[in-house]
């Protein structure tokens, strides 16, 4: 695969992007992360390896994903706003991406069986599916409040042949079942796990910022194929972990273009229900790297809020929280409400419904100065059918 | 001095620092001394402890909901009467959001001269912290398993020569189901050998007063955590040390 030589995707040898990163872990996971991160280097140059990975991205996920031009949005705006249309993958969002790579990488290092850890489900679903393709064992830890929270995911991973199991220390979300994967890991160290966004221990950020960075490979060729222009003037992309964000910036760290993360604040940015951790977390070690975390003040991790499951995580992957801390990407908070708002008028005007995480990244648009020559790419990380029932309660 | 590094087989304990209640600490160092406990593993809690069955997981989440934290806790071991040679066990966040200088120049004060950080490596360590540790006089003990290669436990030994290797029983997490058998008293044998002068201590799932014989006789000591924990919360904890420690 095309690497990256940028220091924001590029971590150095003890997996730091610059104070943030690394691989903060109990000694019963090096063999594990050592394990992983010598089949990360050997495949992700392997020809062969790279070969079946497109292909599937090709035929079974169905890319490359357009890149729409929205004229609805561009008028409003006054200027270009192109849609990068990730909820046309299979499965609905950009989490296959990512399940697919690590998979390959599972399925070459010998391994029958696979643990994973889901919020919303979106990345439980992914897994499970890659999972059944694939013919591996899967089991996926989901908070006992998730469970309630995400039943149809629940009932979708489980009628694809996935194990979920309930985490139930904690606070019984995302963040637990993080914790209870890892556990389980460390207790059947011949599993893999694979983790859903650019957190966790090194090489866990820079792999799934890798298997993103197809998003905006595409994005490149796509925008020269129908402007003659290689690179945009601003990408907009929503961050829980910042997966999808890392995939939309990766191709753009080196250029000049403006890269803007969108995070979900909630009730409101200092109404103390937000998941805004950029702005109002601090430095610490969650989940085996260093990063910027939501915490109280004697550094026990608290439970961040968003209407959207796939936002309300405490920390944020290391490779963003080194950008921002740098100036490299600006972030920008939005409501619950604002997210509302900007899925339903996607939805009213151009006819595609977007998931909630993706509707955050929409209503930054109202928050950035723009000018006609701007050219702005919005990441639709994923569709909306698993927000329906929120969305009606709105109305 | 290396307070660890003594000429008998060694008993240690962990405790949850504000489990069963905020200020059991001292009460409960008062009780290990007279049962004839070598030294205290004093665990600091956090949200998220990854490496913790769920014994210590729910010793953490009782202590913080009962208000501990490093300051208290900082605090009460002013108080202490007990002589136990104590050392902290904890993730590395709660110590970050202290403070490390802070963190370390207490720990001089009060005369702990090792700590565990479990997420720690030995890496990271080297080249973010060791400095400053060794400024205060703190020599944190490492962990190492059965699986570890030999270099590896070379060098985890020389970096803990004045505090201890702490080597897990077995490769999972705290307070797990598991016999000692000949095979593991082997492996632990061979590392004692490896590390050379500096104490080795097992830990994770000891159980029982077989356990603890068994560690004995090839490494310098046993430490015992869920399973005293599990006793405490049942108050049976002092028939429990009598029968570990006679």
């Amino acid at each position: 695969m095309q690497l990256s030589n940028s220091k924001y995707t590029q971590p150095d040898d003890l997996g730091f992007f610059g104070e943030f990163g690394g691989a903060f872990v109990p000694e019963l996971l090096r063999p594990n992360l050592t394990e992983l991160e010598d089949s990360f280097n050997k495949f992700k140059n392997d020809p062969t390896f790279v070969k079946e990975y497109l292909e599937l991205l090709n035929h079974y996920v169905g890319r490359p994903t357009p890149l729409y031009f929205s004229k609805k949005l561009s008028h409003k705006h006054e200027c270009s706003v192109y849609l990068k249309r990730e909820d046309l993958n299979h499965t609905g969002a950009h989490k296959i991406n990512n399940a697919i790579g690590q998979l390959l990488i599972a399925k070459r290092m010998g391994k029958t069986q696979i643990v994973a850890e889901t919020g919303a489900g979106q990345h439980g679903v992914a897994t499970a599916t890659a999972c059944a393709l694939m013919n591996i064992e899967c089991i996926v830890f989901m908070g006992e409040k998730d469970i309630e929270r995400q039943a149809p995911n629940v009932k979708r991973m489980e009628f694809l042949g996935a194990k979920i199991i309930p985490a139930t220390s904690g606070s019984k979300t995302l963040k637990d079942a993080t914790n209870e994967a890892i556990r389980y890991w460390i207790n059947n160290p011949s599993s893999y796990y694979l983790i859903g966004s650019v957190v966790g221990p090194h090489p866990y950020p820079e792999m799934v910022a890798l298997f993103q960075s197809v998003i905006s490979k595409e994005i490149k060729t796509q925008l020269n194929k129908q402007t003659g222009k290689s690179i945009p003037t601003k990408v907009v992309a929503c961050v829980g972990g910042g997966s999808n964000a890392a995939g939309a910036f990766f191709e753009f760290y080196e250029e000049n273009v403006e890269l803007i993360a969108v995070e979900a604040s909630g009730h409101g940015l200092h109404s103390g229900k937000s998941a805004a951790t950029s702005i109002l977390g601090t430095p610490g070690v969650l989940h085996g790297s260093m990063t910027i975390l939501m915490q109280d003040k004697h550094g026990q991790v608290t439970e961040p809020h968003s209407i959207s499951a796939g936002l309300d995580y405490p920390g944020i992957g290391p490779l963003h929280a080194f950008s921002i801390d740098e100036g490299r990407t600006k972030s920008i908070p939005i409501t619950d409400q604002e997210a509302l708002i900007a899925a339903k008028e996607l939805s009213r005007t151009e006819g595609i419904i977007p998931a909630l995480e993706s509707a955050h990244a929409l209503a930054a648009l109202e928050k950035i100065n723009s000018s006609k020559d701007d050219i702005i790419i919005v990441n639709l990380s994923g569709r909306g059918d698993k927000d329906m029932e929120t969305y009606l309660n709105d109305e | 001095m290396n307070l660890f590094n003594k000429n008998k087989k060694q008993l240690s304990i962990f405790i949850t620092a504000g489990y069963p209640m905020i200020n059991s600490i001292n009460e409960q160092l008062n009780l290990l001394e007279e049962h004839g406990v070598d030294f205290v593993e004093v665990g600091i809690p956090f949200s998220d402890p990854l490496a913790d069955g769920p014994v210590i997981q729910e010793s953490s989440s009782v202590a913080i909901n009962n208000g501990m934290n490093l300051s208290i806790l900082f605090e009460q071991l002013k108080d202490r009467n007990s002589t136990l040679p104590i050392l902290l066990m904890g993730y590395l966040n709660p110590v970050l959001n202290f403070g490390i200088t802070k963190f370390l120049k207490n720990c001089n004060a009060l005369n702990i001269t090792s700590v565990i950080l479990p997420d720690l490596s030995l890496e990271i360590y080297e080249r973010l912290y060791r400095k400053q540790f060794e400024a205060y006089g703190v020599y944190p003990s490492f962990l190492i398993t059965p699986s570890t290669d030999e270099t590896r436990v070379k060098r985890t030994a020389d970096i803990c020569k004045n505090s201890f290797v702490y080597l897990v029983s077995n490769n999972a997490t705290t307070g797990g189901q598991k016999n000692i058998g000949e095979k593991q008293l082997l492996s632990y044998r061979q590392i004692k050998t490896i590390c050379g002068k500096t104490p080795v201590f097992v830990g994770f799932g000891i159980q029982s007063k077989s356990d603890v014989e068994a560690v004995q006789s090839v490494v310098d000591g046993a430490i015992i955590g869920s399973s005293y924990l599990k006793k405490l919360a049942r108050n049976e904890h002092e028939k429990y040390l009598s029968s570990i420690c006679s």
